[in-house]
């Protein structure tokens, strides 16, 4: 049966180009980048190779990059390491939940939180994390694109924000990494997450910018890995694996294939809306990220459209994978002032690197008819249909 | 003698093939192992075909991985003598030994504040201790007798009714020593307190058995086991809770949130299965070449001395100390193998190693010792090679001191 992948923005296939890169790392140049020996130096050598296409990623240097097990820990190493008592702290209502159960510990330890309200369109307005300052703030925690939604948040207002009142700024960048260039000079954020397998990179391996001369406290000790920011043996094919997608996330800003996700993007949402009433974009408006379309299909529901889609071979969610399966409403579309009914109907199509036209074809042949066939069903449509 | 020795060290240069040998040998199995080809071929497919998230409810790719995770977390189990639901994944050694412990230091809170480690423990739970008494949390080093194991009636000394947490090493990362862990776990469980062991270093080498060892809480790595890097495991016994080190979205029973490393953890659970079918043929092998290497050594030289109980040890782990050989100028000596004097996370350091240090050794003896770490992959070819280049170098080294 054909299987078409539409939740890129749950993990991605690891490219060929990553995995070819990463194999000689498991069993012939296995050492520990730690060991003094040859085997310990000919993968610290790789390690630094790898550091350095990941700090030429997102413009920084490499002895600013932290490699980590992936995009939680490095939230997490982010938050707790730069946090303390009695500090203030300004995120928003629409972080993934890495960023807000980490914030949701700080409240626990005599921290306070301000978490801003987003607009119908999903969007932060700068002004707002302005106002939000107090003399403890400490920290400015803002995505730099939304796992839900792609849409991408004004990171370059909120970093001058942050530097002209001299408090810390953290980006989790996991789902704009690949998608959008980053510099993190031009933003002046001062910490920011990425994840390698939301980059067709393997998962179990992800990268935290910190800026020269912040001091961040490990989250982990027992060893002065990472500079003392991150203790524990370096996991050297992932971490090969990392700066190899990183490589080809760059070559993806010149060489046409980020305009070439979007077209297709671009060709599923419009046909789509084109066929079905009663649908359209959550984040209209905004400006999202290439591979990102979240839509409402009002009148069904969207985990009974997902599974049988899959039963047709489209994957696609309702939301983030971490909370799949949760019967609330999603929390970022619920923050954009979306009903808790239209949440349920709406679901995340995101694509990656390898998905082609012909999938496109493929999913525009399955979801208008799944759609419409779930709507015959549903006793609410027919209602409102009759009462029209 | 001597003659052919100096002609021998002088006509080896490193990286090179002699005979069928391939150099430089690796005997450091302690600091990392490579990768089993069975454990990379299981892991292959869930990089590029199987990728799903297993926290994706909604589809196939999602059911895919998440079935991957469950038969590995049962390997892991079946391998220690738990229950699959034990078993949290983590991304290693070092946040396994911080979880179990800072975890479960801070879920204690109520219960007490004291903790009771040892001093050759490995950084990551050293280090662990000494964040948590910045914390306010007390600490009590036991030190260990020379053969590097602890003694029984300090530990019971030690212990008061604000002790929440016992941490020992199943087995040392330098000296390969097996501390008294049954002995350890009935104290501990006799008086209501938590037990860790950091097993990084006796899994798939000693048995390990989280019930018969009285074991509350276990951590190990992928890497020490020819499983991947970057993921390990933390048995956590039934009705025990940690505080998480990590928020996010709740995974790992909500003790460890990030999305689930699956390749990493099917690599993982398969390098648990391949040492349960063969654990016990293989520890005689390793301990076979360990005995062969130490017997060859201490039969022609004089001054060298083993580090750590030989009766009480892990079948792969041979700790030697040379009498007036520089230790420097012994590991230059031996550019053709791969050893290491200490712990590959210190092995920077110019210091001298503290487990060697606690054992009662002078600075010169810990300073030029050698940790030889055999593992499954070494031939007899390859001992006898290294046999013979450190009675070599030791030899020459000697003669050029005198």
């Amino acid at each position: 049966m054909r299987r078409v992948y539409f939740d890129n923005n749950a993990t991605t296939p690891v490219l060929p180009e990553v995995l070819q890169a990463m194999q000689p790392y498991f069993s012939e140049h296995f050492g520990n980048a730690s060991s003094i020996h040859h085997h310990g130096q000919e993968t610290r050598a790789a390690v630094e190779r790898a550091r350095e296409s990941v700090a030429s990623l997102l413009g920084c240097r490499s002895s600013e990059i932290v490699l980590t097990s992936g995009g939680t820990e490095g939230d997490n190493l982010a938050i707790f390491g730069l946090v303390r008592t009695g500090d203030h702290v300004i995120t928003s209502t629409i972080e993934h939940h890495a960023v807000l159960n980490s914030c949701k510990r700080l409240q626990e330890s005599s921290c306070e939180v301000s978490y801003i309200q987003v607009d119908g369109r999903g969007l932060v307005d700068p002004d707002d994390v302005r106002r939000a300052l107090r003399p403890n703030t400490k920290l400015i925690t803002i995505m730099m694109a939304n796992n839900e939604t792609g849409v991408i948040q004004p990171v370059e207002e909120i970093g001058k924000i942050a530097a002209e009142a001299d408090v810390y700024f953290h980006t989790d960048a996991v789902q704009a990494a690949g998608k959008i260039p980053i510099n993190v000079k031009s933003m002046q954020c001062d910490v920011l997450s990425i994840s390698g397998h939301k980059m067709h990179a393997p998962q179990g391996v992800g990268a935290l910018y910190v800026r020269k001369g912040t001091l961040l406290q490990a989250l982990f000790y027992g060893g002065s890995h990472e500079r003392s920011r991150r203790a524990g043996t370096e996991n050297v094919p992932g971490i090969v694996g990392l700066g190899k997608a990183a490589e080809l996330a760059a070559e993806g800003f010149t060489n046409g294939s980020i305009e070439k996700m979007r077209a297709l993007r671009d060709r599923l949402e419009k046909a789509v809306l084109a066929e079905l009433g009663s649908a359209g974009v959550n984040g209209e408006g905004a400006s999202r990220v290439s591979n990102t379309t979240n839509v409402f299909f009002d009148y069904i529901d969207g985990e009974a459209l997902v599974i049988a889609l899959d039963l047709k071979g489209l994957a696609v969610s309702t939301g983030a994978a971490c909370s799949s399966g949760a019967i609330e409403p999603s929390h970022v579309l619920t923050a954009m002032g979306v009903t808790a009914d239209r949440a349920r109907a709406s679901l995340r199509f995101s694509l990656g690197k390898q998905n082609t036209e012909n999938e496109i074809d493929f999913a525009l042949q399955l979801v208008p008819p799944t759609v419409a066939r779930l709507r015959d069903l549903s006793p609410v449509y027919n209602r409102d249909t009759v009462s029209q | 003698m001597t003659n052919t020795v100096q002609a021998s060290i002088e006509s080896t240069p490193p990286d090179q093939t002699r005979g069928d040998l391939k150099l430089p040998i690796y005997l450091d199995n302690q600091a990392t192992t490579p990768v089993d080809p069975r454990v990379l071929e299981a892991m292959l497919p869930y990089f590029t075909e199987k990728f799903g998230n297993p926290a994706s409810r909604s589809h196939r790719f999602g059911w895919a991985a998440d079935e991957a995770v469950q038969t590995a977390r049962t390997q892991v189990a079946d391998l220690i003598g738990a229950s699959p639901k034990e078993v949290l994944f983590t991304s290693g050694g070092t946040e396994g030994d911080n979880l179990a412990i800072k975890g479960a230091a801070y879920a204690g809170k109520a219960r007490g504040n004291h903790i009771i480690t040892v001093v050759t423990e490995h950084k990551a739970v050293l280090d662990s201790c000494k964040h948590l008494e910045t914390e306010g949390v007390q600490v009590t080093y036991l030190p260990v007798q020379k053969d590097g194991l602890i003694d029984l009636d300090q530990l019971v000394g030690a212990i008061t009714d604000r002790t929440i947490l016992v941490t020992i090493m199943h087995s040392n990362n330098e000296i390969g020593v097996l501390q008294p862990i049954v002995e350890i776990g009935r104290v501990c469980r006799q008086r209501g307190i938590l037990f860790h062991t950091d097993a990084a270093q006796s899994i798939a080498k000693a048995p390990v058995n989280v019930t018969s060892q009285n074991i509350d809480l276990l951590s190990f790595s992928g890497h020490k086991l020819y499983g991947p890097k970057g993921v390990g495991a933390v048995y956590v016994r039934e009705g025990v809770r940690l505080s998480p080190i990590i928020d996010g979205g709740g995974h790992e029973r909500g003790m460890r949130s990030g999305t689930l490393n699956v390749p990493g953890i099917v690599g993982l659970g398969k390098a648990c299965a391949i040492a349960s079918a063969e654990m016990s043929k293989e520890a005689c092998h390793t301990a076979g070449f360990r005995n062969r290497l130490r017997d060859r050594i201490l039969g022609s030289l004089d001054g060298c001395y083993i580090n750590g109980s030989m009766e009480n040890r892990v079948p792969g782990n041979l700790n030697l100390s040379f009498a007036r050989v520089d230790g420097q100028a012994l590991l230059m000596g031996l550019s053709d193998v791969a050893v290491s004097s200490g712990a590959a996370c210190t092995s920077a350091k110019l210091e001298p190693s503290y487990v060697l240090k606690a054992l009662g050794l002078s600075d010169d003896l810990a300073n030029s010792s050698i940790r030889f770490g055999i593992g499954r992959f070494n031939t007899e070819a390859e001992i006898d090679f290294v046999a013979d280049r450190v009675i070599e170098v030791v030899s020459q080294l000697r003669e050029i001191s005198l």
